[in-house]
């Protein structure tokens, strides 16, 4: 049987799924065994019961200057940050990619705009954020909404202009105005697109999100890892690398569960 | 004789490439108009025209004596070949759309009383095209005729002056077709159309029409193809609007001797 006929049946594929990622654990406690059994006291490839221990400290005991659970407070900071950039940047992309989608003049007149701004690497623009809005939160945010918002402006106005010139005749066959086009035949069919940049956006927001924290800040998942590096703090590297990677991946699976259960008629099953 | 829509010298060109030339024609009130002739004849570009979708190089349309907008508008219903209903809503939605438009400027929505009465009336418009048992289905659940049903009711409900259709029944299977022209034959009598459908089913054309209009072009220099454009070369009036239609089930069979008879007429 040809390979492209085979396909894995339900339970073969979680156990297919789970097999390299298993193998890598196997690997790196392999690696790790060997380097403790030459060196008791490695720091670069800590073993389970080294992280289990660093992390306990940070999960379950109030740091003694800022009175708080460093790995919640650090949780919550980032969260907070990624949300706020996210959510605003995917506003403003619905806002403006539906009037740049729908409306002819304005995509003549904005369009090329949002190009200039998309093109530019954001990274660039972090100085220019921390001189103008400080080192505090605003800046952070900024950097996340400066650098996702214009690919997601992009993604949507284009989806937008081309949704079936049929379909928007039709609407005005039926006596839509340009309003009601907006907002009854291009704001619902762009949503499920909507989502979907959101969770090709989440890559790119974690990025902006860990270097802002890297480079100023005092709280955060990025700031920590950042930290603890001077220490070679692997023990809490790795653990901290593993929750991003846990956060990021239910943000993606509820982002596809919403889209499924909001927008049913875009995924093409039954409802 | 008082003609609903007349198109006086209508050209359309795109950049040096005329597609139609010098197209005058009057259509009545009543009938049903087949537009047939060969791909890249200009019978998409005829339809757009008077569909508003497409402004004309020269030439003016008077709908009722007045000149058309240059843009569609709810006088005109129409029925393309695909995505002519909106995915995301369900039939019944699909069907209201056109009242809520009129009665909530600002929300395209209706609430309370207005929406039942609108929700009635869309429901009567999906029986009549037999979608009575379908009201909450989305497109994607829909066979292709059941899209075209709904595409039809979702523009009769705004009782359009015209109702022009673009090849709608070219992506059906034969046998849905057959049911597709029952239907459109007793809707039109039923409330009283008047239709110009393009189609390049020329027994389609014969079967269905009042009148059928063939375009294609009259010169043809061999060295500059694209310089002359199609007009209505012939233009044959079949069955008068009094005769009897024929019959939804006799529809098929009638077409051959329309055909035979009416070609003798025009």
């Amino acid at each position: 049987m040809r390979w492209v006929n085979r396909h894995a049946r339900r339970g073969d594929r979680i156990f297919l799924g789970a097999l390299p990622i298993l193998l890598l654990v196997l690997l790196y406690l392999f690696l790790a065994a060997q380097r403790h059994a030459a060196n008791p006291m490695d720091k670069i490839l800590p073993l389970p019961g080294s992280m289990a221990d660093a992390m306990s400290v940070l999960l379950f005991q109030k740091d003694q200057l800022s009175g708080q659970f460093v790995f919640w407070a650090d949780t919550l900071a980032s969260l907070q940050r990624l949300g706020i950039g996210l959510g605003i940047a995917t506003l403003s992309a619905l806002a403006v990619g539906l009037v740049l989608g729908v409306l002819p003049p304005v995509r003549a007149t904005f369009g090329p705009l949002v190009t200039a701004i998309a093109v530019i690497p954001p990274i660039a623009l972090l100085p220019i954020l921390f001189i103008a809005l400080g080192l505090g939160e605003t800046a952070k945010v900024a950097l996340i909404v400066i650098g996702v918002a214009p690919v997601m402006m992009r993604d949507i106005a284009a989806y937008v202009a081309g949704l079936p010139r049929e379909q928007i005749v039709k609407a005005q066959t039926l006596g839509a105005s340009s309003w009601q086009i907006m907002i009854r035949v291009a704001l619902p069919q762009a949503m499920p697109r909507l989502l979907h940049a959101m969770r090709l956006s989440l890559g790119p927001a974690w990025v902006f999100l860990i270097s802002a924290e890297a480079i100023a800040s005092d709280v955060g998942l990025g700031y920590r890892i950042f930290l603890v590096r001077r220490y070679l703090a692997m023990d809490v590297i790795i653990p901290y690398v593993a929750w991003i990677a846990i956060l990021a991946i239910l943000m993606d699976a509820a982002l596809t569960v919403a889209s499924r259960r909001l927008y049913p008629w875009a995924h093409g099953a039954s409802h | 004789m008082s003609a609903l829509l007349s198109l006086r010298d209508i050209w359309v060109e795109y950049g040096d490439k005329i597609v139609l030339e010098r197209v005058d024609l009057d259509i009545e009130a009543g009938s049903f108009v087949s537009i047939v002739g060969p791909s890249g004849a200009g019978k998409s570009s005829l339809l757009r025209v008077v569909l508003g979708q497409e402004v004309p190089t020269r030439g003016t349309i008077l709908l009722d004596g007045e000149r058309l907008k240059p843009e569609c508008g709810p006088d005109r219903g129409v029925v393309f070949q695909r995505y002519s209903v909106f995915p995301h809503l369900s039939a019944l939605q699909n069907t209201i759309f056109g009242l809520e438009c009129a009665k909530a400027p600002l929300t395209a929505r209706l609430f309370g009383g207005a929406r039942r009465r609108a929700m009635a009336e869309a429901e009567e418009m999906l029986r009549a095209v037999g979608l009575g048992d379908a009201l909450h289905l989305y497109p994607a659940q829909m066979s292709g005729g059941m899209q075209q049903r709904l595409a039809i009711a979702q523009a009769l409900i705004k009782r359009p002056r015209i109702l022009l259709l673009d090849e709608p029944f070219g992506a059906l299977d034969p046998g849905i077709r057959a049911d597709m022209h029952a239907l459109i034959m007793r809707l039109w009598r039923d409330y009283s159309l008047t239709i110009i459908m393009v189609t390049h089913d020329i027994r389609e054309a014969f079967t269905l029409g009042t009148r059928v209009l063939a375009l294609d072009k009259r010169r043809h220099d061999p060295h500059a193809p694209h310089r002359f454009g199609a007009t209505a070369v012939y233009d044959l009036p079949l069955r008068r609007r009094a005769d009897p239609a024929p019959s939804e089930e006799a529809a098929a069979e009638t077409s051959q001797q329309n055909d035979e008879e009416e070609v003798g007429n025009g």
